[in-house]
Formats: structure tokens, sequence, C-alpha cells
């Protein structure tokens, strides 16, 4: 979606590095809030990459798991038992949300890969809007299930008593700054990658250094890979550890 | 394909798109379409069809388990079984055997004592018929030794009557 540097000609490198991740209209237009964007787009795609990784491959149902099968089975293994161990058993209810926000992330951050693909979660956004979404539900479910019990959170009843209103504050604080650092993490990492990528594309074009700016872009490749399932994989155990948070208060 | 919105924002300089606070009404309009629709495909479909598989397949594995421990007990009585039959067999031999032997002795001693009888049959006609031949011996003594007598006194020239030589022989004879 992006130019690579072709500004050569005018004397000196010309970088647009950020260029891919503009949010263009599919069809031309200005964008309004219902507009089908290149955002829109790759985040249908991600839902058919999670139709092909979850419901194409276990049609079969085989005792005996096919290559896409054991996949999906992982996936869902992986999750549920994150969900189990941080959350406890009263957090499997919660699952299939847990299971949404990381298959969600996870597509769309390996779709990000793909070239001159678009990367939906390299948006803040996006990922207010599922940080949003995870600490409103928590602080709700918090106090639904525990009533007055739940602000017991904020208060370190085993720290002496005198620092303990200082520590409710440095709670508190920490509690509200969750939602930002949860999403700034996600898109953050991931515009940063990708970012880096396209600089050392833009360097590419000088023949002395390209042989090390393409091996530069193997390379942020290969680490982007990782950070793709990584940040996914730290987003979906941070929410089950404020779902824990919700669940049993108490510290 | 760019838009008046976006030709402005990028004619402000590189700034960052996700900063562009017009497009968010957009992105998290898809999003949220995105997020039900992923949500939707996932809880009725994908994870009770992927649970409903895992649980057959812990239930097949169970089951496996039980019918292998089932066959291991029932090859743990087939040896037992087995071994039973050995013994049984090794028993039944040796009765056998002893029964065998038990016959055997008794025709054994049957045999004996048939040949037994038939040998004190035969030893008491011997002693019989050296009886008879004793007592013909007896009798032919008793014959000659009167003869003998008769001649004798004959030749000393005595007449001998018959009568009182025998009497002489036989008490001879019995001296």
């Amino acid at each position: 979606m992006a130019s690579e540097a072709q500004g050569v000609e005018t004397g000196g490198l010309e970088f647009h590095p950020m260029d891919q991740f503009n949010i263009e209209s599919l069809f031309g237009g200005p964008i309004a809030w219902y507009t089908p964007t290149n955002a829109a787009l790759w985040m249908g795609l991600a839902i058919l990459a999670v139709i092909g990784l979850m419901v194409l491959t276990t049609t079969k149902r085989s005792v005996v798991p096919s290559r896409g099968q054991s996949v999906a089975e992982l996936a869902y293994g992986f999750v549920y038992k994150m969900v189990e161990d941080v959350s406890g058993k009263d957090g499997v209810v919660y699952f299939p949300y847990i299971m949404t926000l990381f298959m969600f992330i996870v597509c769309a951050n390996f779709l990000g890969l793909i070239p001159m693909s678009f990367t939906t979660t390299s948006h803040f956004a996006v990922t207010v809007v599922l940080a949003m979404a995870v600490f409103l539900t928590v602080t709700v479910l918090g106090f639904v299930k525990n009533g007055t019990k739940f602000l017991g959170l904020f208060w370190v009843s085993s720290a002496p008593l005198a620092l303990r209103p200082i520590l409710a504050i440095i709670e508190v604080i920490s509690y509200f700054v969750r939602p930002v650092s949860h999403s700034i993490r996600l898109a953050g990492n991931v515009m940063a990658g990708h970012a880096v990528i396209k600089v050392f594309a833009g360097f590419a074009a000088i023949a002395v250094v390209s042989p090390i700016a393409i091996a530069g872009i193997v390379a942020m490749y290969a680490l982007e890979i990782l950070v793709s399932f990584i940040q996914a994989y730290v987003f979906t155990i941070l929410t089950c550890v404020y779902l824990k948070d919700a669940l049993h208060p108490s510290h | 394909m760019a838009t008046d919105t976006h030709s402005a924002a990028e004619a402000s300089g590189p700034g960052m798109p996700q900063l562009d606070f017009s497009t968010w009404g957009n992105q998290i309009f898809w999003l949220v379409i995105t997020l039900v629709v992923i949500y939707l495909i996932l809880s009725r479909v994908a994870l009770p069809r992927i649970a409903s598989v895992l649980a057959e397949r812990q239930g097949t594995i169970t089951n496996d388990i039980a019918a292998a421990e089932d066959l291991k007990a029932k090859a743990q009585e087939a040896e037992a079984a087995y071994d039973k039959a050995l013994i049984d067999a090794r028993a039944e031999a040796g009765r056998i055997v002893a029964e065998t032997k038990a016959g055997i002795q008794a025709d054994l001693d049957k045999a004996i004592a048939t040949a037994d009888t038939k040998i004190a049959a035969k030893a008491a006609e011997g002693e019989k018929v050296i009886a008879e031949i004793r007592a013909g011996a007896l009798d032919n003594v008793k014959v000659v030794a009167k003869d003998t007598a008769k001649e004798i006194v004959a030749a000393m020239g005595g007449k001998a009557d018959a009568k009182s030589i025998t009497a002489a022989v036989t008490a001879r004879m019995k001296g």
C-alpha cells in the first residue's frame, strides 16, 4: 500500500515507512464510518483465515487428526489451557471470548506479514477497542461477581497498615493504566516492526548497501513472525490475568 | 486512491496514520463486526466441534486402555488355566503310570503263583514216581534175596523150604 523510497532521483532518500498504515477507501471517495476500507478488507480476510483454520480443517471431525485439524486443536488447547491455568476453573466460561481475541489478533498479525498487505492490529483504533473491551468487561464482571469486595484488589492486606493507602493509590493508577499498556503494547510492537522493515526497504534502493538492507529485511521479517505470535499470546494471557483479578480479587 | 482527508494528512508531513482520528469510527465499526462474526463462528461452530472431537478422542483412548486391560486380564486367566491344565495332565499321567505299574505287578504276581503251583504239582508227581520206583526196588530186592538165599541153601546141600526162607529174608530185611 505504500510507495517505496523512490526519491533517489531527487538527490536523497525519501522514506515513507508509515504510508503502509494509511487507511484508504477501497472504491474511492471519502471515508465515512461505514465505508469499506483496506482495514475492513483485511479484517474480513482475518475472518476467512479464522474460518479456514478452525472450521474447514475440522469438518471431518476425525479422531486421528489431519495436519490442519491438529493445528486447530493445538490453538484450542493452547488458549483453553491458558484460560484454565491463569484464570482458574471458573474462568473457562469466558473461553470463547478470549479465544475470539486470540484468533483475531494472531490472524491479523500474520496476514499483516504478507507483503503489500495491511496490518489491522497496527492501528490504535483497533487495539484500544480490544483493550477497552477487556478492561470494561473485566471491571463490570469484578463488581457484579464480588460487589464491593472487588475493591479489595486495591487494598493490599498483606502490607503494613501505614503503607496500604499509598499502595492503594499505586494499585488504582496501575489498574487504569492497564488498557493503555495493553493496547499500545500490541499496536506499538506490530507498527514498529513493519516500519523498520520499510526503512530497510528504502535503503535497499542504494545498490551498495542493498545486500545488507535485504539481509536486514529478512532478519526483521523473522523477528516479526515471532512478534506476531508473541504479542497475540501476551495480549491473551494478560486478558486472562485481568479476568483472574476480576474473579478472585483478593491478593 | 487517496482521499481528500488523506492527501491533507500526507501533506502535513510524515505523521502517524494511527493518530488520524477521522478514520477511527470506520475502523471501530468494522472491527466490531469482525469480532462479532469471529465470536459467532467460534462459539457456534468451531469450538463445540473441536471440544467434541477432543472428548471423543479422550473417550476412545480411555476405552482402548480399558479394552487392553481387559485383554490382559483374559490373557492372564488363560495362562492360569493353561498352567492348571498342565498340572492336571501331569497328575493324570502319574496316576496312569501308577495304575499300569500296579496292573503289571498284579499280572506278574498271578503268573508267578500259577507257575509255583505248576512247579509244586510237577514236584509231587516226580516224588510219587520216585517213591514207586523205590518201592519196586525193595520188592525186587526181596525177590532177589529169597532166590539168592534158596540158591545158597541148595548149594550148601540143604533143602530149604520156601516158607522159612521167606520168613528169614523178611526178618533180615526188617533188621
